[in-house]
C-alpha cells in the first residue's frame, strides 16, 4: 500500500464520516430527499462562483454552492407553503430545473471552464491526491483532504455543540419551540452543514456517492437501533467500513471508486434490510406470521368458548364456521391441542381449564384493550410458539 | 433563422424531424404517466427509478455486448421495475420512511451502475462508447426506430389507460374503498407504477437520467393548477409536455451547445410557474386578488354594521348622522363610504350620512346570510 493508495482511503473515510452525522438527522427528519436535490443543484451555485472568481480552487466557490444548496431548500419550501403542489414534487421540481441550468452554463462557456458534469455527479477520488496543496517548498497533502477535514471538524464542533437540541427539535419540534430553542434555526444550520457538506465532499466523489454515503448508513444504523447515539456511532462505522472496503473493491475490479463505494454501501444495507433482528425483513415476515397464528387460536378459543352446543364445536364443523382452509384449521387445532388449550373426545372440541382462563384473559384484555394485560398473555403465548 | 424556416427545416431534416417528434411523444406520455405519480404522491419515484435503471442498462449491455436501445432499454426496465418495489418493500416493511426509501435506491443502484460502467470502459473488447449518453441524455442520438418504439409504448398506454380508466381513477382518490367494491388494487397498483417506469426508461435516452424527473412532474405539476378534473389533467399534461419537448428542441437547435434535456425542462417549468401564478382558480396572483377583493367586502360589511347598530337606537332608522363618528376602527375610508352610497345603502348630505331603508335591511341579515350560507 503506498502513500497515495493510504491517502486516498483516509479521504474517504473522512467524506463517509462527514456524511454520516448530518445523514443521521436528515433520515430521522424525513427529509432525506433534500441532499439529493442538494447535491444536484449546487451546479449553478459553483458556476456561478466560477464566473465570480475565476479560480476553481477559491475558497469562495464553496461558500457560493453552499450557499445554493440553503437556496434549494428556502426555493422548495416556499414552493409547499403555496399548498399549489405537495412537499415531494416541490423537491421534484426545483433540483432539475437548478441543475439544468448549471448545464447549460457550463456547455455555453465550455472553454472558460474546465468543469466537467461528468466530474460533478461522480467525482474522481482516483486523482485526488494528485491536487495538492504547498505552503512554500513543503507538501502540505492533497487539498481534498484539508477541505473534507476543516469541514469534518466544524460538524463535529457543531454535533458536541448542539446534540441536546438537535436531539430534541428532532424528536419533538413543538417541545424544543415551547422550552425556547429555536427549531427553524436548527433546520437551517442543518441544512447549511447539509450543504457544505455536499460541496466539500463532492469534488472528491461526486454528488450522487454524497447522497448515498448520507442515507445508506443512517437508514442501515436505524434498522439496527432506535438509539440516536449508538446511530450515529454505527452510521459513521458502516461510512468508513464502506469506504475502505469499496476502495479495494474498486482496486481489484480497476473500476470507479465512487461507485464501488456505493456497491459496498448497498450490500451492507441488503444484508442488515434482510437479517437486521427485529426490524430486518426476515424478522418481520416471521413475526407477521407468527402474530397471524396467534389470532387465529385466539379466534378459534373464543369460538368455543361462545358456544356450549355440541354441534357447533365438532371437528368438521368449526372448518366451515370459522372459514378456514382445512390446513389451516388443522395447525391451529394441534396448536391447541399441545399447548392444552383443549380436548377432543368424540370429535366433539371443549376448552380445559387452562384454555377456559386463558380465553377469559383475553376476552378482557380485548374489552379493555390496556396493554398492561397482554403482557402477562405475551408469555404464554410463547409457550404455543415452541 | 425564423419560424417558417424551422418548420420547413422540421418537415425536411431528418434529424431535427426525428428529435422533434420523439420529446413532442415523450412529453405527451410522460405528462400523462406523470399526473398520476403527482396526484399518488410519488413525485420522487421517477427521479428514483431513473437513477435505478443505469445498472440494468450496464447488465444488458455486459450481457448481450449489443448497443441496440431496445435491448438496453428492457434491461433499465428490469432494474428498474426491481428498484421499485424494492422500494415499495422497504417501506411497507421496516419502519424506515418512504424519502429515505427513496433516496436509498436512486443512489446505491446509481452508484452500482457506474461502477458497472466504469467497469465496461476498462474491458479490452469494449465498443462501450454511447453507454453514458444514457446519463445526460443525447436526443441527437434518437432514429426513427426509438420513435416508433415510443408511439407505441404510448399508443399502449393510452389503449389501457382507457380500459381501465374507471379502476385507475377510484384507486387514485379512495384506494380502500376500490378494495372493498372488489377491486384489485395490487394488480392496478402494479399496473400504473408498472407503465410509470416504462414512460421513465423510454426517456433516459433523450433527456437522461438526472433530468427525467422533471419530465414527468412538471407538466403534470402545471396541468394539475388549471383543472380539478382527473381527465382535463391527464390531457392537459400530455399536451404541456408534448408542447416542452417541441419548444425545448426548437430552441436548443437554434443555438450551438444547448443540450436538448436540459432546454426541454427550463420550458417545462416555465409551463409550471406560469401555471402557478397565472391559473384562475388557483393561480398565487388571483389568490392574491380574491384576498383583497374578500378583504375589501369585510370592511364594508364592518362599516355597515356600525352603521346599523347606531341607526338601530334610532325610532327613524333615517335619522342622518355627522360622519365624523364612523371611526375607521370599523373600517371606515372614505371610498368604503362612497361604495355604500353607490349601492344604495347610504345616502349622503353635506357632512351627514343616514341609513336607507335598503341599507337596514341588508345590514339586518349580514350575519344571517353569513350562518345560512355556512349551513
Amino acid at each position: 500500500m503506498n502513500n497515495a493508495q493510504l491517502e486516498i482511503q483516509l479521504i474517504a473515510s473522512l467524506v463517509a464520516i462527514a456524511c454520516a452525522i448530518p445523514g443521521t438527522f436528515l433520515v430521522l427528519r424525513k427529509m432525506a430527499m433534500i441532499s439529493d436535490a442538494i447535491s444536484h443543484s449546487i451546479l449553478p451555485g459553483l458556476v456561478i462562483g466560477f464566473f465570480i472568481t475565476q479560480d476553481l480552487n477559491s475558497p469562495l466557490l464553496i461558500l457560493f454552492a453552499a450557499l445554493t444548496g440553503v437556496i434549494t431548500v428556502v426555493l422548495v419550501e416556499r414552493i409547499q407553503k403555496t399548498g399549489l403542489v405537495k412537499e415531494d414534487t416541490a423537491i421534484g421540481l426545483v433540483f432539475p430545473v437548478l441543475f439544468s441550468i448549471g448545464v447549460i452554463l457550463i456547455a455555453k462557456n465550455a472553454n472558460d471552464i474546465h468543469l466537467d458534469i461528468d466530474a460533478v455527479l461522480l467525482g474522481e477520488l482516483a486523482f485526488a491526491p494528485f491536487d495538492r496543496i504547498y505552503l512554500g517548498q513543503t507538501d502540505m497533502g492533497p487539498k481534498s483532504l484539508w477541505v473534507i477535514g476543516t469541514i469534518l471538524l466544524i460538524t463535529i464542533g457543531l454535533l458536541f455543540a448542539f446534540f441536546k437540541e438537535l436531539k430534541l427539535s428532532t424528536f419533538d419540534a413543538g417541545l424544543s419551540a415551547s422550552l425556547g430553542f429555536s427549531p427553524v434555526l436548527i433546520h437551517y444550520g442543518l441544512m447549511t452543514v447539509t450543504s457544505v457538506t455536499t460541496v466539500g465532499a463532492f469534488d472528491a466523489v461526486g454528488a450522487i456517492l454524497v447522497v448515498a454515503l448520507m442515507i445508506a448508513p443512517a437508514a442501515s444504523a436505524y434498522l439496527l437501533t432506535t438509539d440516536l447515539k449508538k446511530m450515529l456511532g454505527l452510521a459513521v462505522s458502516f461510512g468508513v467500513f464502506s469506504a475502505i472496503s469499496g476502495y479495494w473493491l474498486a482496486h481489484w475490479l480497476d473500476a470507479s471508486i465512487a461507485g464501488s463505494i456505493t456497491t459496498m454501501l448497498g450490500l451492507l444495507f441488503l444484508v442488515i434490510y434482510l437479517f437486521a433482528p427485529s426490524k430486518g425483513l426476515i424478522a418481520v415476515i416471521y413475526r407477521e406470521k407468527q402474530q397471524r397464528t396467534e389470532v387465529s387460536l385466539l379466534t378459534f378459543l373464543l369460538h368455543l368458548k361462545n358456544h356450549t352446543e355440541e354441534n357447533e364445536r365438532h371437528v368438521n364443523h368449526l372448518q366451515e364456521h370459522i372459514n378456514w382452509q382445512k390446513v389451516r384449521a388443522k395447525t391451529v387445532l394441534d396448536l391447541a391441542l399441545k399447548n392444552n388449550m383443549i380436548l377432543i373426545d368424540n370429535d366433539i372440541v371443549s376448552l380445559t381449564q387452562k384454555g377456559d382462563e386463558f380465553t377469559s384473559k383475553a376476552i378482557d384484555y380485548i374489552i379493555t384493550n390496556e396493554d398492561a394485560q397482554i403482557e402477562d398473555m405475551k408469555d404464554d403465548f410463547f409457550l404455543f410458539r415452541g | 433563422m425564423d419560424i417558417q424556416e424551422y418548420f420547413s427545416l422540421v418537415i425536411n431534416d431528418y434529424t431535427l424531424r426525428t428529435i422533434t417528434l420523439g420529446t413532442a411523444i415523450l412529453g405527451g406520455v410522460t405528462g400523462m404517466l406523470g399526473s398520476f405519480a403527482v396526484l399518488r404522491k410519488q413525485s420522487l419515484l421517477g427521479d428514483a427509478i431513473s437513477h435505478a435503471a443505469l445498472p440494468g442498462i450496464a447488465i444488458a449491455f455486459l450481457i448481450t455486448g449489443s448497443k441496440d436501445t431496445n435491448t438496453l432499454l428492457i434491461g433499465a426496465l428490469i432494474s428498474g421495475l426491481i428498484g421499485t418495489f424494492w422500494i415499495r418493500g422497504i417501506v411497507t416493511k421496516t419502519h424506515l420512511k418512504s424519502d429515505t426509501a427513496l433516496g436509498l435506491i436512486l443512489s446505491l443502484f446509481f452508484g452500482f451502475g457506474m461502477l458497472l460502467l466504469t467497469f465496461i470502459e476498462k474491458q479490452p473488447n469494449a465498443n462501450q462508447a454511447g453507454l453514458d449518453k444514457y446519463l445526460f441524455g443525447q436526443a441527437a442520438t434518437l432514429v426513427e426506430s426509438d420513435v416508433w418504439l415510443m408511439a407505441t409504448v404510448t399508443g399502449l398506454c393510452l389503449l389501457v389507460l382507457l380500459f381501465f380508466w374507471k379502476e385507475f381513477k377510484l384507486f387514485l382518490f379512495d384506494a380502500d374503498y376500490a378494495k372493498t367494491l372488489g377491486f384489485n388494487t395490487k394488480f392496478i397498483d402494479i399496473l400504473i407504477t408498472s407503465f410509470i417506469v416504462l414512460a421513465i426508461v423510454l426517456g433516459l435516452q433523450t433527456v437522461g437520467v438526472v433530468l427525467m424527473s422533471a419530465m414527468l412532474l412538471a407538466p403534470a405539476a402545471a396541468a394539475r393548477q388549471w383543472t380539478n378534473s382527473l381527465s382535463t389533467m391527464v390531457f392537459l399534461a400530455a399536451v404541456f409536455g408534448a408542447v416542452s419537448g417541441v419548444l425545448g428542441t426548437a430552441i436548443s437547435a437554434s443555438q450551438n451547445n444547448l443540450s436538448t434535456g436540459p432546454v426541454i425542462v427550463i420550458v417545462a417549468s416555465v409551463f409550471v410557474v406560469f401555471s402557478f401564478i397565472f391559473s384562475p382558480s388557483r393561480g398565487l396572483l388571483f389568490r392574491q386578488i380574491r384576498f383583497i377583493a374578500n378583504r375589501r367586502d369585510l370592511e364594508l360589511q364592518k362599516t355597515l354594521a356600525f352603521m346599523y347598530h347606531i341607526a338601530e337606537t334610532h325610532d327613524n332608522i333615517s335619522h342622518p348622522h355627522t360622519i365624523k363618528i364612523l371611526n375607521n376602527f370599523q373600517g371606515y375610508t372614505r371610498k368604503t363610504l362612497q361604495k355604500l352610497v353607490d349601492k344604495g345603502y347610504v345616502t349622503l348630505d353635506g357632512t351627514m350620512w343616514s341609513l336607507t331603508e335598503k341599507g337596514f335591511e341588508t345590514a339586518a341579515n349580514l350575519y344571517n346570510q353569513q350562518a345560512i350560507k355556512d349551513e
